[in-house]
């Protein structure tokens, strides 16, 4: 080893005229060796720069991503998550004038939600002791602690919002009629869901506000006709403070740690897990009922038959 | 004028989305509304020209000849959803940087607030609990908000409209929706968010709130108007006000479509179940109004009054 460090090419040690022989032919090797490694892994190198010819890129996204029309159809309908739509689309549906967009920004701040409300459950006890320390503790000592809390509230509302808008447009555009009536009725269920999951959501921080608004909330429960002891006939058919609704809401009487408890299993299973539920029957049925409805060529009323 | 209150009020955290309604709801009503008249005024056109039907595309949208029907979803669409993904995330990070969600004390069940208000998006039905009991605010009305709007594509029989925006092809339609909505719905969360103070008394936008204020307000029932005492009086003169107002709503609601060409034909294609169902759609969403507006002039309370419940 020595000797190849030695810079001059002199043999510094006491060998031989052969072992210098041999020795001149093994540092030659080794060059010429390392030459045509380093001629090969450039060579290699090389066939890496185009990243999607790669075997793991191959192995990944499984098509080419080219611009024939064949490699855009399959980049989206060989991708688990592209599949949701069809390789093409009418030209005008792609126009933010139809749809405004509301569906699809909906279904990402349900995402934007899921993604911060699982970190946020990191940090949270749903218990009487830790809830509202918890917060607090979001709030102060956790790194990004307070954004965290804020994206979700703030994207909570901000879906209420979206939600709204949506139906407002499937409905300027009549966009309920034949043959997405039922699909219009899974987007009622949705909305429904979407306000209960911000509803189920405002006991847990236990503070002052959610507090009361949930006992106010529960507290119309208790006049459910038939099923609550201050509904009609509630009382006539054996109802209580004990076996009610309003007891089955927050299981128990008042509003404490059962209850607590309760809104954190629907706020962070139950409803996120019927909500994804009727999400996949919306799209699958937006699909299946010939993609978007429009927008669609005006008729006159003079050209339906049943009208005439 | 009281400017700190109203501006403490616009500006609480928790309030801000109600102040981006005030500004979206009435955008998009005008984006979606004047799509529908650039289509009715197309429409008008069509139906002038019998020649103009054959050739033009019917759209209010630029359309050559040779240009395909259909663009690729990557990049045309893919395109638009990540710049819309991008957007809200900006929109959403500014928003969660500047204003702190809200966290008010721990718990406590011995301190009420006052108000105690629900979550914005609830304030329509709190404000209802001013009009009605709660078993009507509360359960009743919501789940019939819920299964009447689930119950419109089965009744709505006028096949025009389809997958583009009008008006006057749906008259009947958008205006009863865009009441329910936009006057019955976001005007009460409004309400609830700038008029409702303390005890959920009405101040007006800027009149301070007194906290000690104590609202002298008889309530009436329909019977004392009457003289009525008398439990089964107070039944039959509730039921018979019921049914006249049933019967008047109705009526109205039926003259209103047989007043025009267009509906009368959408109508004589629906079944009488359709048409029960909607009329009983609507007479429910009309009570509400008109209890509103009983309550506030009259200090109206009930109609129906008796033993079980109350109306
Ligand atoms: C969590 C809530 C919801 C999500 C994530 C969602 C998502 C979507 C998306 C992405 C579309 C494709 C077109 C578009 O973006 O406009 C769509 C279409 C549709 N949605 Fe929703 N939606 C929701 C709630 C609703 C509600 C509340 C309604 C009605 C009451 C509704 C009724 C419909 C209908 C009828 C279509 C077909 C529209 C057409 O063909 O033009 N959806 N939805």
């Amino acid at each position: 080893m020595a000797e190849e460090t030695n810079g001059s090419g002199q043999p510094n040690g006491n060998g031989n005229g052969n072992g210098k022989k041999g020795l001149a032919t093994l540092i030659e090797k080794a060059v010429a060796d390392g030459k045509a490694l380093q001629k090969r892994a450039l060579s290699e190198a090389e066939e890496y720069k185009d990243i999607q010819k790669t075997h793991l890129w191959k192995s990944v996204f499984r098509v080419k991503h080219d611009e024939t029309p064949r490699s855009r159809s399959l980049s989206v309908l060989t991708n688990v998550f592209l599949h949701l739509h069809p390789s093409k689309i009418n030209r005008d549906a792609v126009r933010y004038g139809f749809t405004w967009g509301m569906g699809g920004i909906t279904f990402y701040l349900f995402i934007v939600l899921t993604f911060t409300g699982i970190l946020l459950m990191y940090y949270y006890h749903p218990t009487k002791a830790d809830a509202f320390r918890d917060i607090l503790y979001l709030e102060h000592d956790v790194p990004f602690g307070k954004l965290l809390r804020n994206m979700h509230r703030w994207g909570a509302h901000l879906m209420v919002i979206t939600v709204w808008l949506h139906m407002f447009r499937v409905f300027l555009t009549g966009s309920y009629k034949k043959p997405r009536e039922f699909n219009w009725a899974v987007g009622v269920i949705l909305m429904l869901f979407t306000l209960l999951l911000s509803f189920t959501g405002y006991l847990l921080p236990d503070d002052q506000l959610g507090f009361w608004a949930v006992t106010v909330g529960t507290n119309m429960a208790r006049a459910t006709p038939l099923l609550g002891t201050e509904g009609p006939l509630g009382p006539q058919l054996g109802m209580t403070p004990f076996n009610d609704v309003r007891f089955a809401l927050l299981g128990g009487s008042i509003v404490d740690s059962n209850a607590l408890l309760r809104a954190y299993i629907w706020h962070c299973i139950a409803i996120p897990f019927i909500v994804a539920i009727f999400l996949a029957v919306h799209f699958w049925r937006v699909r299946k009922d010939g993609g978007i409805s429009g927008p669609a060529p005006v008729v006159l009323a003079g050209e339906v038959k049943e009208l005439k | 004028m009281d400017w700190g209150q109203l501006w403490r009020i616009t500006s609480t955290p928790d309030n801000v989305p109600i102040v981006a309604l005030l500004f979206l709801i009435p955008f998009y009503t005008w984006y979606g509304l004047r799509q529908a008249f650039a289509n009715d005024k197309l429409i008008e056109e069509l139906e002038k020209n019998p020649e103009m039907t054959k050739t033009h595309h019917r759209k209010t949208l630029p359309w050559k000849p040779g240009w395909a029907q259909e663009v690729h979803v990557w990049p045309f669409l893919l395109r638009v959803e990540f710049l819309a993904a991008i957007i809200v995330t900006v929109i959403l990070m500014v928003w969660s940087i500047t204003l702190n969600a809200p966290l008010e004390e721990p718990s406590n069940p011995t301190l009420t607030m006052n108000p105690s208000k629900a979550p914005w998006y609830f304030l329509g039905l709190q404000e209802m609990l001013v009009y009605f009991d709660p078993w009507m605010a509360g359960v009743v009305l919501p789940s019939l908000i819920i299964v009447g709007m689930m119950a419109i594509p089965y009744f709505d029989t006028n096949p025009l409209g389809n997958g583009y925006y009008t008006y006057k092809q749906r008259k009947f339609a958008i205006l009863t929706f865009c009441f329910g909505f936009l006057v019955l719905w976001i005007s009460m969360i409004v309400i609830g968010t700038f008029i409702r103070g303390p005890g959920w008394v009405w101040f007006w936008p800027g009149q301070t709130w007194d906290h000690n204020i104590v609202v002298y307000q008889p309530n009436k029932d329909l019977p004392d108007f009457f003289g009525i005492t008398n439990a089964w009086g107070k039944a039959v003169i509730g039921l018979a006000f019921l049914g006249g107002f049933g019967a008047v709503t109705g009526g109205a609601i039926h003259k209103w479509i047989m007043s025009d060409d267009f509906s009368k034909k959408v109508y004589q294609k629906m079944s009488l179940l359709q048409y029960a169902t909607l009329q009983f759609f609507l007479i429910t969403m009309m009570l509400l109004p008109v209890k509103m507006i009983l309550r506030l002039t009259l200090n109206f309370k009930y109609i129906l009054v008796t033993p079980w419940l109350n109306l």
